[in-house]
């Protein structure tokens, strides 16, 4: 475990047109995961998600139930995608944040996953059906003890008092879900969903904000940057991996395409 | 109280409401109005005049003659295989249109697995005028065929889920992301005592019309509202909490439930969740449920497509931890057996699904005094062809 935690670091320094993608472990082939963050982060993403498969992922749209059911075939497990985090931290600097459905985390045991996981380098956890209550009475604990973020999601349907508890719970950043949906790439916004980010800027909220649902391009990136932190992509990468014969050039043109520039 | 829901939506360690942000308001929505919708005058007068002129409640508790002569005892059968749709389930269906419609919903939603609870949501939508779409395996569809069909009569859309094993669980998965992409117009009718809090206690309030007419109909024919042994099958559990419900309380009635144990408990092909089960989280609630070592989902087999569930209702999940009801299982053999069985000596062909809780009369010990309620939970027309493919009758 380091002391310094680098999604903390990442948001203390930058907090504008950050890029996170989010992609599943051990897809398209159970080996894949450590190369893709590698090449991510060589594209200039500043933060990578990586998604622990799950049987059933009741917020997903079908691109990534497909990558949950293909990464489960290839013999895809929480220790297996521990060890490649470790592999990955050989390498990589950027932040790592790892996200999953909860059953499997629980089964690993939360406290030794904490540490586990924070001992692989993963910097912080998003658990998008851990209630934030739950949380708070038996989980935090294990979080702090590692020096692990946790991530909740808001959507456009959550209310502004529940805005500023899941604040209070949250620290690294919050997930503003672009719209109430499973996830999935849309080609625009619309002036409600722009609207929406606004006023959770206005809020004035003590964590940064990343946007994600529905980021596929360059306008949909930009425009999330206009309102929050940065953007999380995650169905459009998967669709890119699913199809790609050449990561290293294609993973560089993604990233470049949906940035306007490349970090490098 | 000491078995039903606590406030924050849990029975002992099991319950809750384990959702992703984006259900959260749906979820809420519901929470803090059910109550107070459900007890009101005006809907329990027009929910309970529809269970009497459109289901045909009360069911009848009938006195099984031959089949107490055999096994000994004083059988009878709470006689939901006549509610209209065929089964229990439509008990629930009334109740949460009518609180949908109170909420100001436009559109229904419902999983299904045999078809059962989809005929009896299509069923309360026609009669409402509701629009309607059931999420069914593409799997089970090819199974159940009479019953989509049934549901497409009554106007109801049915999308085949093509996702995991094209089965109930999947389809529960699709009907809660069509939720989430849909939550203001829209209410999920969920057919069993599971998902996220409230709805375990919904489905279990509105079934407990089953137990509230047994003990009324008890009084009638043993002078005492209180039986020997309660026995209902429990895939998810609905018509099993709608039986149990009334007498948790009483602790010296024997409270069974009874699981698929498919080709065998040990066989690698069941579904008997109490068994091959542990504490895992799966459609937004906290309950037993059976899984990998690495928390993945194992798909359940029974004979019964009703009873193929991974898990159980978290209120069973407790019952079953505290020892409050017992848990059993029947094959599929000894099921059929005991649907031939039912069929040849009372004239009532069940449902595969009940068969099962049938079973138990050649596996339990009864006194020759006791008087023993199975819940007759729905009637085995639909299952024709399942009947018909074992072959041994």
């Amino acid at each position: 475990m380091s002391i310094h935690n680098r999604v903390k670091d990442l948001f203390g320094q930058q907090r504008h047109e950050l890029l996170s993608v989010f992609y599943t472990a051990g897809f398209p082939r159970l080996e894949d995961t450590p190369r893709i963050a590698g090449l991510l982060e060589r594209s200039g993403v500043d933060m990578i998600e990586i998604g622990i498969p799950f049987s059933d992922p009741i917020a997903d749209g079908p691109v990534i139930q497909e990558s949950n059911t293909i990464a489960l075939g290839n013999g895809m497990t929480v220790k297996k995608l521990l060890e490649q985090v470790r592999e990955i931290r050989k390498t990589v600097k950027i932040p790592i944040v790892l996200m999953g459905y909860l059953n499997p985390v629980v089964q690993y045991g939360i406290e030794s996953f904490c540490r586990d996981a924070a001992n692989a380098g993963v910097d912080g956890l998003i658990l998008p059906d851990m209630p934030a209550e739950e949380y708070r009475r038996a989980y935090r604990k294990f979080f702090d003890e590692n020096n692990l973020t946790i991530t909740f999601l808001i959507s456009p349907t959550t209310s502004p008092e529940r805005i500023r508890q899941i604040d209070e719970a949250t620290n690294g950043f919050i997930y503003a879900v672009s719209s109430s949906s499973t996830t999935g790439a849309k080609l625009s916004f619309s002036k409600e969903q722009e609207d929406y980010f606004e006023e959770i800027r206005k809020m004035k909220l003590k964590n940064p904000f990343m946007i994600g649902f529905g980021i596929s391009n360059r306008e949909t990136f930009s425009l999330a940057c206009l309102h929050g932190s940065g953007a999380i992509v995650g169905s459009a990468f998967i669709s890119l991996l699913r199809t790609s014969t050449d990561f290293e050039k294609d993973i560089l043109k993604f990233v470049t395409n949906l940035k306007g520039k490349s970090n490098e | 109280m000491k078995y039903t829901v606590t406030d924050k939506g849990y029975y002992g360690q099991f319950g809750g409401a384990y959702i992703p942000e984006m259900l959260y308001p749906n979820v809420e929505e519901l929470r803090s109005n059910y109550l107070q919708i459900m007890y009101e005058e005006e809907f329990q007068k027009e929910f309970n005049e529809l269970l009497k002129d459109f289901v045909g409640r009360p069911t009848p508790l009938y006195f099984a003659t031959r089949l107490s002569e055999r096994y000994a005892t004083r059988i009878y059968l709470k006689r939901e295989d006549l509610c209209h749709t065929g089964a229990h389930k439509i008990n629930n269906t009334i109740g949460q249109i009518l609180l949908a419609k109170r909420l100001g919903k436009k559109k229904i939603i419902a999983e299904t697995g045999a078809g059962q609870h989809g005929v009896a949501t299509a069923t309360v939508c026609a009669l409402m005028g509701m629009e309607c779409t059931v999420y069914m395996g593409k799997h089970d569809m090819e199974r159940q065929r009479p019953n989509v069909e049934r549901m497409r009569i009554l106007g109801t859309t049915v999308v085949p889920v093509l996702s995991g094993s094209m089965t109930l669980k999947d389809a529960t998965n699709e009907a809660m992301r069509h939720w989430i992409n849909h939550p203001v117009d829209t209410h999920y009718i969920i057919g069993s005592v599971v998902g996220p809090h409230p709805y375990p206690d919904i489905v279990a309030r509105f079934q407990s019309v089953i137990s509230k007419e047994m003990k009324e109909q008890l009084i009638e024919a043993e002078g005492n509202p209180f039986p020997d042994y309660v026995i209902a099958c429990v895939g998810g559990g609905s018509n099993a909490a709608g039986a149990f419900y009334h007498y948790l309380e009483a602790e010296h009635v024997n409270l069974v439930g009874v699981e698929a144990a498919g080709k065998g408990v040990q066989s690698g092909q069941s579904a008997a969740t109490t068994v091959l089960g542990k504490p895992g989280i799966l459609h937004g609630s906290k309950t037993l449920l059976m899984q990998t070592e690495d928390g993945q989902v194992v798909e359940p087999y029974s004979i019964s497509a009703g009873l193929d569930y991974p898990g159980i209702g978290p209120m069973h999940a407790h019952l079953f931890d505290v020892g409050r009801v017992q848990f059993l299982s029947a094959t599929d053999d000894e099921a059929m057996e005991a649907g031939i069985e039912l069929s040849r000596m009372e004239g009532i062909i069940p449902a595969i699904e009940t068969a099962h809780a049938l079973a138990m009369l050649k596996k339990m010990e009864f006194d020759r005094d006791d008087v023993v309620v199975i819940n007759l939970s729905g009637r085995g027309d639909k299952d024709l062809e399942t009947y018909i493919k074992w072959g041994k009758y």
